[in-house]
Parts: structure tokens; C-alpha cells; sequence
């Protein structure tokens, strides 16, 4: 698994659609370009939908993994739009 | 005026110009990043879909319409809590605790009965509340426009409408809709 340092963490644990796209959607526009959010859900849709929207806002998913508990983890670089 | 001159842009160097700027111009189309919603329903269950849509593509940048017309106003009504409630009749797709027939869920309370089961189901699950969707979405400048003709139809004002709601009619609607890729009628 590789080692990445974020610069946030965003727990969105518990929540169920749309709250965690949400949330990520908040988060992220206070990151700056290149800089890393780190999410934790436990949202199975969620599974699906940060790839969709990482590719929807240009952002890059870096990586994602399922941890012990049904906790899925996402690494996404913000990328600013030119 | 150009002029016929001795070059060697061959019709495949033309081609893939003419390409590459088509593929760019779709990247830059702005109707990509628009959505518009009719929002038509006025159960606690119909509620959901359009205000989950339109959040959802806040979050991923969209600007986003969402158009409460008849009994979509319910909604974005000071009143919602009391106004969206979710009816077992004639909805055999609604999960029962145990198997009902048709004629029960027709007794008086039922309405009641369902609406208080749904929104328990949903606090268990943790999912937002109409209220927490719609704070959501006018903090993410989704424009929730409530239709001013089914508002004079039902005899509704502007004061009663949560703070934020903004009023128009179907060619409000169509001037977005024309603009955004994602429309919707829920």
C-alpha cells in the first residue's frame, strides 16, 4: 500500500449519498493545487461515485482501498482548472 | 483573403486539426457543467431524488436549477415537515414490516403511520433530512426556483417559502434547461 501524506482528512464516516461528495465538494475548494484530501466512508456507493466525480471535477484519484471495518479510504489530488 | 498557395497541408493534416479542436471545445462546453431539474412531487420519498442530484452536482461543480412546480413547492415550503408525508396506498412498493393488504393501507392513520416509519428508516440509515438537503444546496448556490403560477394556484406567497428560494415561471426553467446537459423531471 503506498504511503501518502495528506493535507486533509475528511471523516465522512456514517453518511450516506450525497453527503460525502459533498462534503468532499466543500473540502476540497480549500485545498490548493496539488495538495491531497484524504476521505474515509463507509458509504458502498461511495466505492463507485469518487471515481465519478474525482473525473467529473478533474481531480485525481490517486488511490483508494477497503481498510478493516468496511472503511473505504480515498487519496485525491486536487487539480486546478485552467 | 487566403490565397491558394504552394503548401503541404495534405486533407489528414486538416482532418486532424479540425479533430483536435472539436476535442477541445467539448472539454470547454459550459452546458456540461449545468444541470436543471423539475422538481414535480410533493411526497416525503419524491422529495429525495431531485435535491440528491442537485447537491451531488454542486459538489462536482455544476451549476444547478432545480425548478419546484405543483407539488414539488412542498419541498421548499416553511412547512415541509408537516407537508411531505409518503402514502402506502396504491405504492406496493413500499417496504411494510409486514405484508398489507391494499384495503389496510387505506384506513385512516396509515399516512401518518408510513410517513413516521420512512423517516425513522432514514434517521436509523443517516440519511440528510429534506432540511439539511435543501440548507446544502442554497449554501452550494443551487437555485431553488419555486413556480409562481402553481403558487398563485394554491395560494401560496413568497413568505412562505424557506429563506432563499427564488420565483419564476417555465421560461426561467427553459433558459436554463437549454444551457445544461442534465435535465430532469422528477
Amino acid at each position: 500500500m503506498p504511503d501518502i501524506q495528506e493535507h486533509r482528512l475528511l471523516d465522512a464516516r456514517g453518511l450516506l449519498c450525497p453527503m460525502p461528495v459533498v462534503k468532499a465538494g466543500k473540502e476540497i475548494k480549500s485545498l490548493a493545487d496539488g495538495e491531497i484530501l484524504k476521505i474515509l466512508a463507509t458509504d458502498r456507493g461511495s466505492i463507485v461515485d469518487f471515481p465519478a466525480w474525482a473525473d467529473d471535477t478533474g481531480n485525481e484519484l490517486m488511490e483508494w482501498h477497503e481498510q478493516e471495518g468496511g472503511v473505504f479510504v480515498f487519496f485525491i489530488k486536487k487539480v486546478e482548472e485552467d | 483573403m487566403l490565397e491558394a498557395q504552394e503548401t503541404n497541408i495534405t486533407e489528414e493534416t486538416v482532418r486532424t486539426i479540425v479533430r483536435e479542436e472539436i476535442e477541445r471545445a467539448f472539454k470547454k462546453d459550459p452546458a456540461k457543467k449545468r444541470m436543471a431539474i423539475v422538481a414535480s412531487k410533493g411526497s416525503l420519498d419524491w422529495a429525495y431524488p431531485p435535491l440528491i442530484l442537485a447537491t451531488a452536482g454542486a459538489a462536482a461543480g455544476m451549476e444547478v436549477s432545480v425548478f419546484h412546480t405543483f407539488y414539488g413547492l412542498n419541498a421548499i415550503h416553511k412547512d415541509y415537515e408537516k407537508l411531505l408525508k409518503v402514502s402506502p396506498v396504491a405504492n406496493p412498493g413500499m417496504p411494510m414490516p409486514v405484508p398489507m393488504p391494499d384495503i389496510v393501507t387505506a384506513l385512516p392513520g396509515m399516512t401518518s403511520f408510513a410517513t413516521g416509519m420512512m423517516k425513522g428508516m432514514f434517521k436509523k440509515k443517516n440519511v440528510a433530512t429534506i432540511s439539511e438537503l435543501t440548507e446544502v444546496a442554497l449554501e452550494m448556490d443551487v437555485n431553488l426556483i419555486a413556480c409562481q403560477m402553481t403558487m398563485d394556484v394554491f395560494g401560496y406567497e413568497e413568505k412562505d417559502f424557506i429563506e432563499g428560494v427564488q420565483f419564476g415561471g417555465a421560461a426561467a426553467f427553459l433558459s436554463e434547461a437549454r444551457k445544461s446537459h442534465v435535465t430532469l423531471f422528477v
